[in-house]
């Protein structure tokens, strides 16, 4: 197996992402990522799918130098289902937008997550419709003013994930498209994950919702108004790491090591891996100004995979069944003979 | 039963769309009509010579379809007043009524001679009562002459795996019930259908249409080499199909009941983009749903067979009913200039060579496939001279083999000169890379938006459905090779059209479409050789405002029925009569 980098991932097409646009520090720490998944899992690149619905982010697949399926919208994740179940060895990347997976293609993204069909998608959050040209999404903030919401949505927005972790999702991610680092690393984690991965990726749209995640993105606030949770570290964050998340009992507290008699022995230390889902709801539920938007790998369960399953059903019947072709079929059960 | 004994046959099953419909009343009436024979038959029958009436209701309900020597056999225990006012009658002589005195008229007391048969049975009252269909089966047996071994074969296989306890009571019920009729000296007639002597020789078994049509995918699926895969939402009456392929994974089959219809065509074009032979199934609301993903695979050019089971429409309209009034939706249901094969079965065992003519096409011709089925077939059944795997074609899709050359980039969407179709670069295989998706691109594959080459795409689809024609048979004329009246079916009317022209002889000719995009490249050949063309169908003339579109000019007249029943042959010998 050639090792791969970056550049194998890049396809010769003309990124038309707009300057500026959050979607294309997400492509490349995709780009990024995959070598490095490559060469843990000995995967070679003709193994990889990408499959995308509709909107701004849905143009992934033409950016990367793989098999590829732009879909139609809100369908990306029936199509992924399809790729995976057909033939599991491949491996599959999703993009899909919060109007895309959320909206229109809601029931698809959540039915994926239930029977936990092993793919990896990529949700970009930018809390509005871009490709049709500004119109509120269903992560819009309440309230939102849009063109379809002239005097603001009447609307709760959802969390992706609480709505994951709500249908027993077994690996959800969150980051902002800037973090770079952070996002090659939770690819990769969610790439070695044998289930459906869900990253959430809040991404800005310089031209119809500029600044929506500026709150927690600024680099002037961005340590102390996000924590990034990483498995067996404490849950620290602020720039000079002085801030924590403690439990009392009945729910989440952000405190400040050293005041109020808080120390660090009180604060909580991320485990992913727990299959019990309050406290990693409780983390994914996370908004200022109280607390701290949660990054990072939040959920990641070990659990059976749809795609397994159904070929480990269609191997054991095989094997046990005594119709091994077409005319054995054409012969089973009561026939007779005209003489 | 009869199809083991020899004989032809054909069965519908009639029922309301509830599952436990409102007992008693006329609406609630579930029945199953079965016509055996000596010779070709070919449909359910349009009258019958025994109708069999549990309660008043189905008495009434079917009283229509009685011929003037037809014998009823009731059972009197369910015609108390309350059932009687139930069913609308009036009187305590629902005969009188129903103008049906004259008939034969055999009233038994079935609940209660069941009741009396099973007495020592240890079973109480409730599951006695279960087995009073099969009394009354037992006393047709006698009618018809039917030795009851092949009743009491029924049961083993019934019940022999998960109830045995209950083979010995239905086979005494049966036993009884056959004995009570000789007994009773009031069947004014029996009959004696003896086995049909002009069949074809073989080894023969009875098939349903929606389990011929999975058997002909795995047919398919074989002869092609690629695994099968259903994506699909449960709909009545296509629901059967999804059924009897998640019995069939010992073929290799996975199916995968979706979240919804549009899931269900989804993961299908997802699967045959993975190198599956890729099938989703459904009925006409189904297939509504699943429009968009239809123009999907039109535009990424991908193998699918996209099956409907039509039932009356429009909306959920009659959804155990059938009809085949989803043609237009089939042939233009798509937005953009989109088209698609169409197809139609004509008879539950077509449905096996319907599905893998549609797998092949579609598989050769990288193109998704519309097949058309009716509830009328999927759900009826008749004797299948069982086809040896031997005799269908291999199927050759037109995989990529071998590796570029060095620098050399596949282009997903060059064609063959000859058919226009592209050559199909599975998932996997190293340096085929390529997109596929929703939006014009141009043949190397690449996005396009420039409007020469929209206008070509547009054309070169259209044009590779078209150029099928050279892969499907030629239209077959029945009857006189030219003259005045051609009569032209297609889909699930054809064995009433048949027997129908028989009745007539000679005077009209007879034409039935399996294929109607694109038609057999002979269609316009044998048109010019009648005057006229009547176009019967279950609407009310889509085909026919399809084939006057295709032969401006030509005399088309049309005869519908929108009832969600099969025609009767009477009707269709008068409508060809009258255009003769």
């Amino acid at each position: 197996m050639a090792t791969l980098s970056a550049k194998d991932f890049k396809s010769d097409q003309q990124v038309r992402w707009c300057p500026g646009c959050g979607d294309h520090a997400v492509l490349a720490a995709l780009q990024r990522a995959l070598p490095m998944v490559s060469s843990a899992l000995s995967y070679d690149k003709e193994r990889y799918v990408v499959v995308s619905g509709i909107g701004c982010s849905s143009r992934l697949p033409y950016y990367m130098d793989t098999y590829g399926f732009h879909s139609i919208h809100g369908r990306a994740t029936a199509i992924s289902t399809g790729i995976k179940v057909a033939n599991p060895w491949l491996t599959v990347w999703q993009a899909c937008g919060d109007g895309d997976a959320l909206a229109i293609g809601g029931n698809h993204f959540i039915h994926a997550i239930r029977r936990n069909i092993d793919i990896n998608v990529i949700l970009y959050n930018n809390h509005i419709y871009g490709l049709t040209k500004g119109q509120y999404s269903p992560t819009s903030k309440f309230g939102a003013i849009t063109k379809t919401s002239p005097y603001g949505t009447v609307e709760h927005p959802f969390n992706p994930g609480s709505l994951v972790l709500g249908a027993k999702g077994t690996f959800f991610a969150r980051s902002l498209d800037v973090e770079m680092e952070l996002n090659a690393e939770i690819m990769t984690a969610a790439a070695l994950h044998d289930g459906c991965s869900v990253m959430e990726m809040l991404t800005n749209c310089v031209i119809f919702n500029d600044g929506a995640h500026r709150v927690i993105s600024d680099p002037e606030v961005r340590a102390d108004r996000t924590v990034i949770l990483r498995k067996g570290e404490k849950m620290l964050f602020g720039k000079d790491r002085d801030k924590g998340l403690t439990y009392d009992g009945s729910r989440l507290k952000g405190v400040r090591i050293g005041k109020d008699g808080q120390n660090l022995d009180a604060v909580l230390v991320h485990d992913p891996t727990e299959d019990n889902i309050g406290l990693q709801m409780a983390l994914a539920d996370m908004k200022g100004p109280d607390f701290p938007v949660a990054l990072g790998v939040i959920r990641d369960v070990a659990d059976v995979t749809y795609d397994d399953g159904v070929r480990d059903q269609v191997k054991s019947v095989m094997e046990k069944s005594r119709i091994h072709c077409v005319d054995d079929l054409l012969l089973s059960g009561t026939t007779w003979e005209v003489k | 039963m009869s199809a083991v004994y020899g004989n032809t046959l054909s069965t519908f099953p009639d029922y309301p769309a509830e599952i436990r419909a409102p007992h008693d009343t006329v609406a609630g009436v579930s029945g199953f009509q079965v016509h055996i024979g000596s010779d070709d038959v070919r449909t359910p029958g349009d009258l019958c010579d025994l109708l069999v009436a549990m309660n008043p209701a189905a008495l009434k309900a079917n009283a229509q379809w009685l011929k003037p020597t037809a014998m009823v056999l009731v059972n009197s225990d369910a015609f108390d007043d309350a059932a009687l006012e139930k069913a609308g009658f009036t009187s305590d002589n629902p005969f009188a009524e129903l103008g049906i005195e004259d008939r034969a008229i055999i009233a038994a007391p079935v609940s209660t001679l069941t009741v009396e048969s099973l007495k020592d049975s240890g079973m109480d009252r409730k599951a006695v009562l279960k087995c009073r269909n099969m009394f009354t089966l037992g006393m047709a047996c006698f009618i018809y002459s039917r030795p009851l071994d092949y009743a009491y074969d029924y049961l083993e296989r019934k019940f022999g795996k998960k109830h045995p306890e209950m083979i010995e009571p239905n086979r005494k019920v049966i036993f009884d019930g056959f004995n009570y009729a000789s007994n009773i000296q009031a069947i004014p007639n029996t009959y004696n259908v003896a086995p049909s002597g002009n069949r074809p020789k073989g080894r023969y078994r009875n098939i349903s249409g929606n389990q011929a049509l999975v058997w002909g995918l795995l047919a398919a699926s074989e002869k092609s080499g690629l695994p099968l895969f259903c994506g699909s939402y449960p709909i009545t009456p296509a629901s059967a199909i999804l059924e009897e392929l998640a019995i069939h994974k010992s073929l290799g089959a996975k199916t995968l009941q979706a979240e919804d219809e549009i899931a269900g065509i989804c993961t299908a074009i997802g699967a045959s983009f993975a190198g599956n032979l890729a099938v989703t199934t459904t009925s006409g609301p189904g297939l509504s749903l699943k429009s968009e993903a239809m123009g999907l695979a039109v535009m990424a050019e991908l193998p699918l067979v996209v099956v409907d089971v039509q039932r009356g429409g429009p909306s959920t309209g009659l959804p155990t009913k059938t009809e085949q009034a989803d043609l237009a939706q089939a042939l233009y249901g798509r937005n953009g200039e989109c088209p698609m094969i169409v197809m139609a079965a004509h008879s539950p065992s077509h449905c096996f060579d319907a599905a893998f003519m549609a797998a092949k096409l579609a598989l050769e011709h990288m193109t998704p496939v519309l097949l058309l089925s009716e509830g009328f077939l999927g759900n009826g059944s008749e004797p299948w001279r069982i086809p040896s795997m031997a005799d269908y074609p291999d199927i050759k899709p037109p995989l990529v083999n071998g590796a570029l050359s060095e620098g050399e980039k596949f282009h997903p969407f060059e064609r063959d000169p000859e058919t226009l179709v592209r050559r199909w670069a599975v998932p996997g295989q190293k340096g085929f890379e390529h997109r596929v998706g929703g939006l014009e691109k141009n043949h190397e594959g690449v996005l396009s938006n420039n409007p020469q080459n929209h206008e070509t795409m547009v054309r070169e689809r259209a044009g590779k459905v078209q150029r099928c024609a050279a892969d499907i048979p030629a239209l077959e004329v029945l009857g006189p090779a030219e003259g005045g009246l051609l009569v032209v079916g297609w889909g699930g009317t054809y064995g009433h059209l048949l027997s129908a022209m028989e009745a007539v002889g000679d005077s009209a000719s007879y034409a039935h479409f399996d294929y109607i995009n694109p038609l057999p490249a002979n269609t316009a050949e044998v048109f010019g050789r009648f005057r006229k063309i009547l176009v019967c169908e279950l609407n009310s003339g889509q085909f026919a405002d399809y084939l006057l579109a295709k032969f401006p000019g030509k005399d088309i007249v049309r005869y519908g029925k929108i009832q969600g029943q099969p025609f009767l042959v009477s009707e269709l010998v008068e409508a060809i009569k009258r255009e003769i």
